[in-house]
């Protein structure tokens, strides 16, 4: 089967779109919430079961405990407590574990074993995932249900000293606090100094209910130094000093009668051998919980510590302080903490934690009847009812309470088999998922590169042995290979699998399509084998030309994209890849102008003959000489002048992370002081973008465009970033809807005259220039809406973007004959680095939502994705598409560029793609797995996905071409 | 072919090296407190300028520079002064690239020249002294197939050398690993420095391998 070049390589990228997808899939795990933000209240508890009469009080037991103190020191490993140094480490500790009336666990936490997702599994007794992240897009702080919330609302007073990190994610919810930052990892005293100073004077006070404190002193020397060191003895020494200090303050304000007091000492993740933390091993994810209160029995001696999962603490604390359980929380109450109060209270708290359990249960898993703990609770809560029922009637015999312990019983087992059944569901990578994305992927991208000397042709097509690989026996031996290996993962996997779940005839088709891909990359592996070692690893750029050496610019093109491929496995390079696509696109054009050079001054020097044939355009004009010498100065200009442009840009937006926050021109810009200079700006911009674009577009497109800028200038003074001259201060702000809805009429316009363009030049007059102008003004269509999306000051970029795009193509592209893979890794290159002199980041929080509304009344789904999308893209996409309509213009030089340029475009996308996702996966236990690579996953697979469009596009374009060529 | 020029180059390259290690050891000793790290500035100046000396001196003595017309006093001064000039120039050059690769603008302006300064010397220097103030000859020699002699592959090798040896030596600085080199602008001196004598050691090298390949036109 012979394809086209452009259809061979968007149908690759539409596949890798699929099997990026179910990597994703695999990636995040689905959150078990039903709604974010919705709270459990104490009105909506389940009334006491009791079985015949009417319902019993729905309320709470007493709660178990009056104050609580949370001491939580960063990175505490489990054997600094419980270990065989725990003695000399933490010698009263040990003695409270050993002798007084405490209770000792280990507490698992899950990976990510990082301090934000700890602190979060903490307070709202769920384990967090990326999609959190997303959720809570640009707050920082937690809107799900948690303790701390539950306690505010129950009046409780909360104080608060420690890692800020608290205080960003639980704003006002603390009567007083003191946060200090973690930035500074080689400080370790000065930290816990900062949290102990309010120490005295707060136990000494009488106000307040819960008391948080949060050491980030043992972290930093773990970072610093690891579990080993000399420093860590102190530092535990002074944790067991303030823990003792706690201890006895709160043993001397004890009173007579009123409910005992709760010190907690926990640690929110461990620290591994080497003293970093993030991964699962089982030095980072075991930590000690030590419960110490009067209400417990006093030890005898040294026990094993139970094993307890960490989400399991805020479903006790909060029973314990009478409030009800995170809706969700997927932890159960931990039963020794119980042991001392009556058999009714204990069968209550139970109930109350597996009601909410089986209510999350009922939530998150379509068939949740199924599951074993969920029907394990319902025996029990009918026994229980029946329990309830004898209790009341005041029987009190031996069998009642031996009943009562076994209702007991079957509780505990019914909320751990749904605890697991729900943490089952989350914190977990579904590998076996992302695997088979990963397989397709690859797959898909093998394909494309095998194909590269026959995509790259002069014919651009490529022959794909599509039969023959689906009649052969290997195919059907594969498909039956895969199927199997399916069907065993699948039955021995133990967590829930997003593969497994499809329905059969999908896994089938993709069974078939791996097999069949399988099939075909053997197949043209042998093919290239006969022409041995020449083919393999090799250079697209190689491939084209009929010399094999590299000119300096071949080798950085090929150098960059491989470089840049290479940097995203450091976490540093991903935050600040601007600073990547900035450099290389300077030495691009630092390239371009030596070639520049080179031609002008060399040639000058050469035969003047040779400089004839070299500009053609020369015979077209009456004084030659004098155009020719414009020309060469234009040229050799037009590089230090994209140069001075992308500096100036650069230095619009400050993004990344490590300098975002140094003052930039956006903020100049848009501070309130300033609005005269960002008004005239946009509007010599909007005027500068209208004399660029509107040279090539027909007169009606030239008008709509003029409307259609205009629109965009009204609608900014509506919004009110910018002051429309004759326009009173008096006016109130609006959303600007009638302007907005005015400017995309004339986008629909201009776009609506671009395809009739498009398709007269097709199908009637098979026209190459109204060809050429039809595209020209879709284009321009999409400038129009790009103008109307972008914030005021960001307009320069525009400006920029269209008359680099002109300056090159007129001067450089054409000039310099760069064939079409050179012009598209240029095109790509420059829309990277727009991309992110846009403003915009690989973080999540710098997408701009706001677009989502420009025209719109309010919220509607679909349009403000779409919005939102284009205008974040809107740096690669103005630069693919200037991309076609150059090519196209070109044809007459080389009739395959589109199918070249689309390929290339492809390959472009594909390779870091592809490599992404592996390098995610290697990295998945990664510190900044969640903060910093998850969200460039998000936008690598957008910008696939966008990209995907572009070769559909490209497409048409290369279908219409040759239709009319034929 | 070219046996004894390449001689003299690998060992004015030694001699160049060695000028360069010198700056580098001996105000360690004799000024308290010198590191490469804490007094970079310093460190990058007296490299310079031992680079400076030496090529000048070395490539006089060799007489590698193209033989003047005239041999009057007035016309060496103009020469001289023409050479000045177009230090000046390649300083102003490579620090106005420098800020176009990203160098903030007005801060910290006085390491971003001397970094210019530095690249100067190490590349600009050389052509100089090979090729003497002669923008002609410049674009000759860095245009493809436009080297005449051994001393002109040998300072396109050193140049291009150096110019990457910067170029990489960017790499690192948005590491976040808090390093004293990766402060602005250790990492691209270092990197360029470094470069510097790798080109130092290739050039030879590489004209000695290549002898039997190299063919150069008349002059």
């Amino acid at each position: 089967m012979k394809v086209r070049s452009s259809v061979f390589a968007s149908f690759i990228l539409i596949f890798e779109g699929i099997g990026i997808a179910l990597f994703l899939r695999g990636f995040f795990p689905v959150p078990l919430k039903s709604s974010v933000s919705s709270k459990n209240k104490l009105s909506d508890l389940p009334v006491e079961p009791l079985t015949g009469s009417s319902p019993n009080s729905s309320r709470l037991p007493q709660p178990l405990f009056k104050r609580v103190v949370i001491m939580l020191v960063d990175a505490l490993r489990e054997d600094f407590v419980f270990g065989p140094n725990g003695r000399m480490y933490m010698p009263y500790t040990r003695h409270l574990v050993e002798r007084g009336s405490s209770h000792s666990f280990v507490a698992k936490a899950r990976p990510p074993t990082v301090t934000m997702p700890r602190i979060k599994a903490l307070t709202t007794g769920s384990i967090p995932g990326f999609i959190d992240v997303v959720m809570n897009l640009n707050s920082p702080a937690l809107l799900e249900d948690n303790l701390i919330w539950q306690a505010k609302t129950a009046g409780k007073k909360i104080v608060f000293y420690g890692d800020d990190t608290w205080v960003r994610l639980f704003p006002k919810h603390f009567m007083e606090h003191d946060g200090t930052t973690s930035f500074f990892v080689s400080d370790y005293t000065e930290v816990d100094n900062n949290v102990t100073r309010h120490l005295d004077s707060t136990l000494k006070r009488d106000d307040w209910d819960i008391l948080i404190l949060h050491y980030l002193g043992l972290d930093h020397i773990g970072h610093i130094s690891g579990p080993h060191s000399s420093l860590i003895q102190p530092k535990l020494m002074e944790m067991d000093d303030i823990l003792k200090k706690i201890h006895s303050a709160l043993i001397s304000k004890e009173a007579e009668g009123s409910l005992p007091y709760l010190l907690v000492l926990c640690g929110d993740h461990g620290m591994s051998e080497t003293g970093s933390h993030g991964g699962s091993s089982e030095p980072e994810i075991n930590t000690p919980l030590v419960l110490l209160s009067p209400a417990f029995k006093r030890k005898a001696g040294m026990e094993k510590p139970g094993v307890v999962e960490q989400v399991d603490l805020p479903p006790t604390l909060a029973l314990g302080l009478g409030l009800p359980i995170s809706l969700n929380s997927v932890g159960r109450i931990i039963p020794g903490v119980l042991e001392e109060t009556s058999l009714r209270d204990q069968l209550r708290y139970l109930h109350l934690n597996g009601h909410q359990l089986s209510c999350l249960l009922k939530d998150s898993i379509p068939d949740y009847e199924k599951e074993v703990g969920f029907e394990q609770f319902r025996v029990a809560e009918k026994a229980h009812g029946s329990w309830m029922k004898l209790f009341l009637e005041g029987n009190t015999s031996e069998v009642l309470s031996n009943m009562g312990k076994k209702v007991l019983k079957q509780y505990v087992e019914a909320l751990a088999a749904m605890s697991s059944a729900l943490s089952k569901q989350l914190g977990k990578y579904d590998m076996y998922s992302m695997i088979a994305g990963m397989v397709f992927v690859f797959q898909l991208l093998l394909v494309l590169l095998l194909a590269m000397p026959e995509a790259l042709s002069s014919d651009a097509a490529v022959e794909l042995p599509v039969l023959s690989a689906l009649l052969s026996l290997p195919f059907y031996l594969l498909c039956l290979l895969l199927a199997s290996v399916h069907v065993l993962v699948c039955t021995s996997a133990e967590s829930s699998c997003y593969f497994c779940s499809l329905s059969w005839g999908l896994v089938f088709a993709a069974v078939a399509f791996s097999s069949a891909m399988f099939c075909i990359l053997v197949s043209l592996v042998t093919r290239r084998l006969p022409l041995g070692l020449r083919i393999h690893g090799k250079s697209p750029l190689r491939s084209i030309g009929s010399e094999w050496s590299l000119s300096e610019l071949d080798v950085l093109l090929l150098a960059g994209t491989v470089g840049h491929t290479l940097s995203l496995a450091a976490s540093s390079f991903v935050e600040e890849e601007h600073q990547t696509w900035y450099f290389l696109l300077n030495t691009l054009c630092l390239a371009v102008f030596q070639d520049v050079c080179r031609k002008y001054f060399r040639e000058q020097r050469g035969s003047g003959d040779e400089e004839e044939s070299i500009l053609p355009s020369k015979d077209c004009h009456p004084s030659p000489k004098a155009e020719i010498y414009s020309e060469k100065w234009l040229a050799l200009a037009t590089p230090p002048f994209t140069l001075l442009c992308c500096r100036l840009l650069r230095s619009l937006n400050q993004t990344g992370v490590q300098w975002a926050h140094l003052p930039d021109m956006g903020h100049w810009l848009n501070s309130s002081e300033h609005r005269t200079v960002l008004s005239l700006l946009a509007a010599f911009c909007l005027v500068f973008v209208y004399l660029l674009v509107q040279r090539r577009c027909s007169w009606v497109s030239k008008v709509a465009l003029a409307f259609g800028l205009l629109g965009v200038y009204s609608y900014r003074a509506a919004v009110g970033n910018v002051l429309f001259p004759w326009q009173h201060s008096g006016r109130t702000t609006s959303k600007g809807t009638v302007e907005a809805r005015f400017v995309y009429v004339f986008i629909l316009g201009i776009l609506f005259t671009g395809t009739k363009d498009l398709l007269r030049s097709q199908i009637i007059t098979s026209d190459a220039r109204l060809k050429s102008r039809g595209l020209w003004e879709i284009y321009s269509g999409l400038v129009l809406l790009m103008s109307l999306l972008f914030r005021a000051h960001n307009l320069p970029v525009l400006c920029c973007c269209l008359l680099i795009q002109t300056l090159m193509a007129q001067f450089i592209w054409k000039k310099l004959h760069y064939d079409a893979a050179q012009t598209t890794i240029m095109h790509y290159w420059f829309g990277q680095a727009f991309f992110y002199f846009q403003g915009n980041s690989n973080n999540i929080a710098t997408v701009d939502i706001s677009v989502g509304f420009v025209g719109l009344e309010s919220y509607v789904e679909a349009p403000a994705i779409f919005l939102t999308a284009l205008s974040t893209y809107a740096g690669p996409l103005l630069w693919a598409c200037h991309l076609v309509c150059f090519l196209s213009s070109q044809r007459d030089r080389s009739p395959v560029a589109v199918g070249h340029g689309c390929y290339c475009l492809a390959l472009l996308r594909s390779v870091p793609a592809a490599a992404y996702i592996v390098l995610v996966t290697a990295l998945r236990y990664h510190l900044f797995i969640w903060s910093v690579f998850s969200p460039k996953l998000l936008y690598e697979s957008m910008h696939l996905l966008l990209t995907a469009g572009v070769c559909l596009f490209f497409n048409t374009m290369e279908q219409s071409h040759t239709s009319s060529k034929s | 072919m070219w046996d004894h020029e390449i001689r003299a180059m690998a060992s004015a390259h030694a001699i160049i090296a060695a000028s360069v290690f010198m700056a580098t050891v001996l105000p360690a000793a004799a000024v308290q407190g010198f590191s490469v790290y804490g007094t970079h500035l310093l460190w990058l100046y007296s490299v310079s300028g031992a680079v400076t000396a030496v090529s000048v001196a070395v490539f006089w003595l060799l007489g590698i520079t193209p033989p003047t017309k005239k041999h009057t006093v007035g016309y060496k001064l103009s020469r001289l002064f023409r050479s000045c000039l177009y230090f000046f120039l390649s300083c102003l050059f490579f620090h106005t690239v420098v800020v176009l690769y990203g160098a903030p603008l007005i801060e910290s302006a006085l390491e971003t020249f001397s970094l210019s300064v530095l690249l100067t010397s190490l590349t600009t220097l050389r052509c100089l002294c090979v090729l003497g103030p002669n923008v002609q000859a410049w674009i000759r020699v860095f245009s493809r197939h436009g080297a005449m002699s051994v001393w002109d592959t040998g300072l396109q090798i050193t140049v291009a050398c150096t110019l990457v040896g910067a170029w990489i030596g960017a790499f690192p600085i948005p590491l976040d690993w808090d390093r004293p080199w990766q402060v602005w602008p250790v990492s691209c001196s270092l990197g360029a420095t470094i470069g510097f004598l790798t080109g130092l050691v290739a050039a030879p090298a590489w004209i000695h391998s290549h002898r039997k390949q190299l063919t150069y036109k008349c002059k």
